[in-house]
C-alpha cells in the first residue's frame, strides 16, 4: 500500500498504552487516509476503544506518537485538543445522548455550544442532520423513548451536526436487529461520502464492515496482526484472519483466559 | 418545563429565601447594624461583679446605651475592671454611678448607670469611680441570717 | 495466616486512597471555580439548577422547619414554665433555631434531597458516556454540567436554611401564643432583645453558606469520580450522604467553636 504522509489525516506509529500495569496497546502502527472508511477489527477487550480515545484526545499514550492532521496530539494545549475535537464527531457504543434533553435539542447542542447562529438557522440545520439520518419525524422525543438503532441515529445526527473531518464509530453495530444494521452500514458510507471525511469504525461485526469500508486493520492482544483492503481480507490465508472471518471458536485466538490446565485446577488440590 | 415557568418559580423561591432572611434580620433579631454609630469607651472597677459578662448591656433608666467590651481583673487593687463601650449620642456627669443589676429575679445581669449632677461630663477612656457591686444571693442570705441573730 | 501485616496493608491502602481522594477533590474545587466564569456567563445553565435543588426542597425544608419549631415550642415551654419564665419561649426558639438547628438540620434535608440528587444525575452522566460525548464535542463538562450545579447548590442553601428558620420560628410561635397562650408582645419582644443580628442571625447565616459549598461540592465530586456502573452510582449516592452529613457537623462545631466563645 503506498501512501504519501500528506494523505493520511491520521497517523499513528508504534502507539503504546497501559491502565496502571496492563498494558493494552503494545506498539500500534496505523493510518487513515482523506475519504477513507477504515475499520479496526479485534475481539472484545482488545484495546479497540482505548485506540479511539486515543486518537480523540482522551487518553494520552505512553509512547509513540499519534498525529491528527500531521499535529501531534501530546503536544496541543487544552484549547488547541478543543479546537481540533470540534472537527471530530464521535459515536458513542450506547449513543451517549444527553438524558434530559430532546432529541431536536440533543442535535442542536454542537450547534448551539459553538456556533452564534441565530435560532431559525439552528432549526433549520438541525432538521437536516435529522433528515439525514431519517428521523426527521422524531424530534421532539425524548431520548428514553427511541429504540436503540434510533438513538444511535440520533447521536450518528448530532455527532455529524459541525459537519466533522473525521467521524469515529465505537461499535456502531452491537446490538442491533440486521434491518438496523444495515441501515447504519449504509449510513456511515454515504455520509462519509457525502461530507468528505474520514471514518474510522471499531467493530467486530465483519460481515456489515467488509461490505463498506475501504480498509480494515485487525488487532489483537495491543498489535495489529493483520491489515488489507476488504478484497485482500476475505482471500486472506492468515490463520487469525481466517478463524475472525469464519467465527471460529478456537484458533490464534484462544477460547479460554490463559490458566493451568483443567486437570490442575481439578486434581491438584491445592485451592487458591 | 418551560423555561418561563422554571424561571418564575427559581424567582418565587429567591424572593420569599430574601423575605426569610429579612423576617430574621429585622423581626427576629434586632438589626443594629454592624456596632452601629460612633461609641466611646468607659471603665469602672467592682468589687464584685457577680454573674455580669462580656455584651451584657449598659442600661440608663432602662434604656440599653451601650455593651460591656471587656472584663479583667486588676492584680493590685484586686479588684474587677468592666470596659464598656457607651453610644457617642449619650453623655454621662462625671458623678454617675454605675450598678450591676439583674433583670428579674433569675434574669440575665447588666450594667446600670445612674447619672449624677455634674457639669463635667465623662470623656473616652474615664473611669466612673462610683460602684455599686453585684448582689450575691449567699452575702444577702448570711446578712439576713446575721441580723436576726443579733435582734 | 499473617494477619498483622494484611490489617496494615489495608490501613496503609486506605489511607493512601483517602488522601488521594482528598487531593483530588481539592483539585476538582479549583477546577470547578476556575470554570465557573464560563458557566456563569450561561446563567440559565446555573437558574435551571436552582430550580432543581432550591425550588424542589421546598416542600420538605418548609414542613420539617414547621415540625421543628412546633416541637421546639412544646419542649422549651414544658421546660421554661418550671421556672416560671415561659415568656423566653421566643428566645429559645430563635436562639436554637437561628445558631444551630436552621442550618445544620436544613443542610442535612439538602445533603439528602438535592445532593443525592445531584450525585445521582452525574454519576448516570459519566455511567452513560454523556460526559465523555461532551468532552468529545469540545465541551468541557465540568463548565457545562458540574459548576451550574455546584453554584446552584450553594446559592440556594443559604435561602432554604434562613426559610427553614423563619418557618421554625413561626411553629414555635404558633404552639406558644397560639395554642398555650404564651403572651404574645412578651414572646417578640425578648426575642427580639436577646437575638442579635450580627451575632447569631449572620452566624448562623455563614454557618448554612459553608454547609452550603461543602454539601454541594461533595456532591458534584461524588458524582464525578464515581465508578461508571449502576453499583458505583448507588455507592456514590450514598457516600454523598454521609460524608456530607459528617462534614456538616464537623464543621458546623469548627465555627460554633470560633464564632460564640466569646459569650458564657
Amino acid at each position: 500500500m503506498t501512501q504519501t504522509r500528506d494523505d493520511n489525516l491520521v497517523c499513528l506509529r508504534d502507539v503504546r498504552f497501559a491502565y496502571g500495569e496492563r498494558e493494552i496497546l503494545r506498539g500500534i502502527d496505523l493510518s487513515v487516509r482523506r475519504g477513507q472508511v477504515v475499520a479496526i477489527m479485534g475481539g472484545s477487550g482488545c484495546g479497540k476503544t482505548t485506540l479511539l480515545r486515543l486518537i480523540g484526545g482522551q487518553l494520552r499514550a505512553s509512547a509513540g506518537s499519534v498525529e491528527v492532521e500531521g499535529r501531534e496530539l501530546s503536544d496541543l494545549s487544552r484549547d488547541a485538543l478543543y479546537a481540533l475535537r470540534r472537527r471530530m464527531g464521535m459515536l458513542f457504543q450506547f449513543g451517549a445522548l444527553f438524558t434530559d434533553m430532546s432529541v431536536f435539542d440533543n442535535v442542536a447542542f454542537p450547534l448551539r455550544e459553538h456556533t452564534n447562529l441565530p435560532a431559525d438557522l439552528v432549526r433549520d440545520l438541525v432538521r437536516l442532520k435529522l433528515n439525514a439520518v431519517g428521523l426527521r419525524g422524531a424530534e421532539a422525543l425524548n431520548p428514553a423513548e427511541l429504540s436503540g438503532g434510533m438513538a444511535r441515529r440520533v447521536a450518528l445526527a448530532r455527532a455529524i451536526a459541525l459537519d466533522p473531518m473525521l467521524i469515529m464509530y465505537d461499535e456502531p453495530f452491537a446490538g442491533l436487529d440486521p434491518i438496523s444494521l444495515g441501515v447504519i452500514g449504509q449510513l456511515i458510507r454515504r455520509l462519509n461520502d457525502a461530507l468528505g471525511a474520514s471514518t474510522i469504525m471499531v467493530t467486530h461485526d465483519i460481515h456489515e464492515s467488509l461490505e463498506i469500508v475501504d480498509y480494515v486493520y485487525f488487532v489483537s492482544d495491543g498489535r495489529i496482526v493483520a491489515q488489507g483492503t476488504p478484497e485482500e481480507i476475505r482471500a486472506s490465508a492468515d490463520p487469525f484472519v481466517h478463524q475472525f472471518v469464519h467465527a471460529e471458536a478456537d484458533g490464534p485466538v484462544p477460547f479460554h483466559y490463559p490458566g493451568p490446565p483443567i486437570a490442575e485446577v481439578l486434581l491438584g488440590g491445592e485451592t487458591r | 418545563m418551560s423555561r418561563t415557568a422554571l424561571d418564575l418559580w427559581v424567582g418565587f423561591f429567591v424572593v420569599i429565601g430574601a423575605a426569610a432572611l429579612l423576617f430574621l434580620s429585622f423581626k427576629v433579631g434586632s438589626f443594629s447594624g454592624f456596632n452601629s454609630g460612633p461609641s466611646y469607651v468607659l471603665q469602672a472597677p467592682f468589687d464584685n461583679i457577680g454573674g455580669l459578662k462580656v455584651r451584657a448591656p449598659v442600661k440608663s433608666a432602662g434604656v440599653v446605651v451601650g455593651r460591656v467590651s471587656e472584663i479583667s481583673f486588676d492584680a493590685e487593687t484586686y479588684r474587677a475592671v468592666v470596659r464598656f463601650t457607651v453610644d457617642a449620642r449619650y453623655a454621662f456627669p462625671r458623678d454617675t454611678i454605675a450598678t450591676i443589676l439583674t433583670s428579674g429575679l433569675l434574669g440575665e445581669q447588666y450594667l446600670g448607670l445612674d447619672a449624677g449632677g455634674d457639669i463635667d461630663m465623662l470623656k473616652d477612656g474615664d473611669t466612673v469611680q462610683m460602684t455599686q457591686s453585684a448582689v450575691v444571693l449567699e452575702k444577702l442570705i448570711g446578712q439576713f441570717m446575721f441580723d436576726k441573730a443579733a435582734e | 495466616m499473617s494477619a498483622l501485616p494484611d490489617i496494615l496493608r489495608s490501613i496503609g491502602a486506605r489511607t493512601v486512597e483517602g488522601i488521594w481522594r482528598l487531593g483530588f477533590a481539592a483539585r476538582f474545587f479549583v477546577l470547578v471555580l476556575l470554570y465557573s466564569g464560563q458557566s456563569f456567563r450561561r446563567l440559565h445553565l446555573t437558574i435551571r439548577e436552582l430550580y432543581f435543588s432550591g425550588v424542589l426542597s421546598l416542600l420538605i425544608i418548609l414542613v420539617s422547619g414547621l415540625f421543628v419549631g412546633l416541637v421546639l415550642g412544646l419542649q422549651g415551654y414544658e421546660t421554661l414554665q418550671r421556672f416560671g419564665s415561659s415568656d423566653a419561649l421566643g428566645v429559645l426558639v430563635a436562639l436554637s433555631l437561628t445558631r444551630e438547628l436552621g442550618p445544620v438540620v436544613a443542610g442535612l434535608l439538602f445533603a439528602s434531597r438535592a445532593g443525592s440528587a445531584v450525585t445521582a444525575e452525574i454519576g448516570l452522566m459519566k455511567t452513560t458516556e454523556q460526559l465523555k460525548a461532551m468532552d468529545m464535542m469540545a465541551v468541557s463538562p465540568i463548565a457545562r454540567v458540574v459548576a451550574p450545579r455546584f453554584w446552584g447548590g450553594v446559592l440556594s442553601m443559604p435561602l432554604l436554611a434562613a426559610l427553614f428558620t423563619a418557618m421554625g420560628i413561626f411553629g414555635g410561635w404558633l404552639i406558644g401564643v397560639v395554642f398555650i397562650g404564651v403572651d404574645d408582645g412578651a414572646f417578640w419582644s425578648q426575642m427580639q432583645a436577646a437575638v442579635d443580628f450580627r451575632y447569631d442571625v449572620l452566624n448562623g447565616v455563614i454557618k448554612s453558606v459553608v454547609f452550603g459549598i461543602a454539601v454541594s461540592l461533595i456532591a458534584v465530586f461524588e458524582g464525578y469520580d464515581c465508578t461508571p456502573t449502576a453499583e458505583g452510582v448507588s455507592r456514590a449516592i450514598t457516600r454523598t450522604v454521609v460524608s456530607s452529613a459528617l462534614a456538616i457537623l464537623a464543621l458546623d462545631f469548627v465555627l460554633t467553636s470560633f464564632m460564640f466563645r466569646g459569650q458564657s
